[in-house]
């Protein structure tokens, strides 16, 4: 029998993920999916996944879990504290980014991230919960997909064979590599958190002309602040707001991943992976996929600016 | 009537939405549903085909048609100005036919009128009561598209000048199969949820979204529907 994963503490909020239900945005469904697609991916490779496995993603406070058996894990994104244990009967720190063995009955425990958002969970085997629409991530504007975790659930692992030394070696070259390739996910180390303002790349339309000259001006200018109302829906920003030249909503049309939209108070919501597939409010301008990831981990309180691409 | 044009004749406008995504507007909403058909035949279908176009997502909506993952002989990447120019050319050439035209699906929805703002409609449309539930009858409804939530269904087909606002207080909760008009449309709720529809009635025996089924979504874009008074088992 495959092991699971027993919830100790979810956290603020702890879905599992994967890479989400494209294909159906006709019958109003959110594609849903890890938000930090590439921290997923990266999880899903230190333990011998595929990369469409489905994972845990934790918001701002981390999660604990406890082992039913013998499983490999694997903690990337938002670097976290990692801890497992009883280890010599506490907890012991462990890697983060990269693979990490867990017995029958440990604990793993991550810990609220120094910066970022978002941290990801992969397990060898993948999270085995039940698929909706060929996907297991959970969605939370339609509530489609596993609900977010709780405490006392048990979520299942899939089959996978054992990891022999030569393979958890060759996993843990693989971690190195990453960190040194990237930067990413060298995670929890002594650096003081950066706040370093993100710039997300932009291109203008399909409603750019709703918005007056100055607003059009201003988006590219301004600074906005990351606001703790956004969610998996959206990245909520406040700032200058966006004076609009056309008042009025526009009949639904359909909306794009990283789609700014602009609801009446002219503040812009960037859209991330559970966006509403159609919306009545102008969208200025859409943010390049090569943004989302740190948008996804911007946090309230950071500053983002846009960038114009002219392509 | 069957009527048939050149797409580009009803075309107004196409807009470039981020890298690899268009948003196909058009003078008359009916013609949305006819060129999603034609997409969706030409440039859909499974990711693997190897046509020179594919469009991983068509998203109908009131006026427009969007084409999101615009992918080129099998490659995602930015699209060039003389690709879109292209694909714009292409699309503009192709006939569209109404949907009236075409053998489209046929779904009958079996409605219990007991809605809480039967009166208030029929107030709106300075008419009584079985005035009403004729009308929604009578009507012959399509699904321009859905949104909202998984499987809602805005149905087009209400007479002229039936047009209704919504409520100006939403309902915290309104009960799954709930039929109601905002605007020009009538919609179904597929589940509970907050709206802000006036509610006329219940759909009796359908299921409007299933998980499981394929498709998940009873009511989908272009499918034709009738509302059946359903007369029910006196309590």
């Amino acid at each position: 029998m495959s092991p699971a994963l027993e919830v100790l503490d979810a956290g603020a909020l702890t879905t599992v993920q994967d890479q989400g239900r494209p294909g159906f945005a006709h019958l109003g469904v959110p594609r849903a999916g890890a938000l930090d697609a590439p921290a997923a991916a990266l999880a899903n490779r230190l333990v011998g996944n595929p990369a469409g496995a489905a994972v845990l993603e934790t918001t701002a406070t981390g999660c604990t879990l406890r082992a039913t058996g013998p499983v490999l894990v694997a903690v990337t994104g938002a670097p976290c504290s990692v801890f497992i244990g009883p280890v010599l009967g506490g907890m012991a720190p462990a890697p983060f980014a990269s693979p990490v063995r867990l017995a029958t009955g440990q604990t793993l425990e991550l810990g609220s991230p120094a910066r970022g958002v978002r941290s990801y969970v992969a397990v060898r085997g993948g999270i085995a919960i039940e698929p909706v629409l060929g996907s297991r991530s959970t969605d939370t504007l339609s509530a489609l997909g596993p609900s977010p975790l709780a405490v006392g659930e048990q979520v299942p692992v899939g089959a996978s064979a054992p990891v022999v030394d030569q393979e958890f070696a060759a996993l843990r070259d693989e971690a190195r590599r990453a960190r040194a390739v990237s930067g990413r996910g060298t995670g929890h180390d002594d650096a003081p958190p950066v706040r370093d303002s993100l710039i997300l790349s932009i291109r203008l339309g399909p409603r750019d002309d709703w918005f007056t000259a100055g607003a059009r001006a201003a988006l590219p200018s301004s600074p906005y602040t990351v606001s703790v109302d956004s969610n998996r829906v959206g990245l909520r920003l406040a700032g200058t707001p966006l004076d609009r030249a056309i008042e009025g909503e526009i009949p639904s049309e359909g909306m794009v991943l990283g789609a700014v939209q602009v609801p009446p108070s002219g503040e812009p919501v960037v859209f991330l992976a559970d966006h509403p597939t159609t919306g009545g409010y102008p969208v200025v301008g859409v943010v390049d996929a090569s943004g989302l990831a740190a948008a996804a981990q911007a946090r309230p309180g950071d500053t983002v600016r846009f960038a114009l691409i002219t392509d | 009537m069957a009527e048939a044009v050149r797409a580009g004749d009803v075309v107004s406008a196409v807009r470039r939405v981020g890298a690899d995504a268009l948003l196909v507007e058009f003078s008359d909403s009916a013609w949305v549903t006819a060129l999603d058909a034609e997409v969706r035949a030409r440039w859909g279908g499974p990711s693997e085909r190897t046509t020179a176009v594919h469009v991983g997502e068509v998203v109908p909506a009131a006026r427009t048609l969007l084409l999101d993952r615009i992918g080129l002989e099998g490659v995602h990447s930015v699209l060039a100005v003389d690709d879109v120019q292209r694909l714009i050319h292409e699309l503009s050439s192709w006939t569209l036919s109404l949907p009236q035209d075409r053998a489209a699906a046929m779904v009958e929805v079996p409605v219990a009128f007991d809605g809480p703002d039967l009166d208030a409609v029929a107030t709106l449309w300075d008419m009584t009561v079985p005035e009403v539930v004729a009308t929604v009858v009578e009507a012959e409804f399509q699904v321009a598209f859905c949104g909202f939530s998984p499987g809602f269904a805005y149905l087009s087909g209400l007479p002229e000048g039936r047009a209704v606002p919504r409520r100006t207080t939403p309902r915290t909760r309104v009960p799954a199969n709930a039929f109601g008009l905002a605007g020009e449309y009538a919609g179904l709720y597929p589940r509970s949820s907050p709206g802000g529809w006036q509610l006329l009635g219940t759909a009796v025996g359908v299921v409007l979204w299933d998980d499981s089924r394929e498709p998940p979504a009873l009511l989908t874009p272009g499918t034709r529907v009738r509302v059946v008074e359903d007369e029910g088992v006196s309590p």
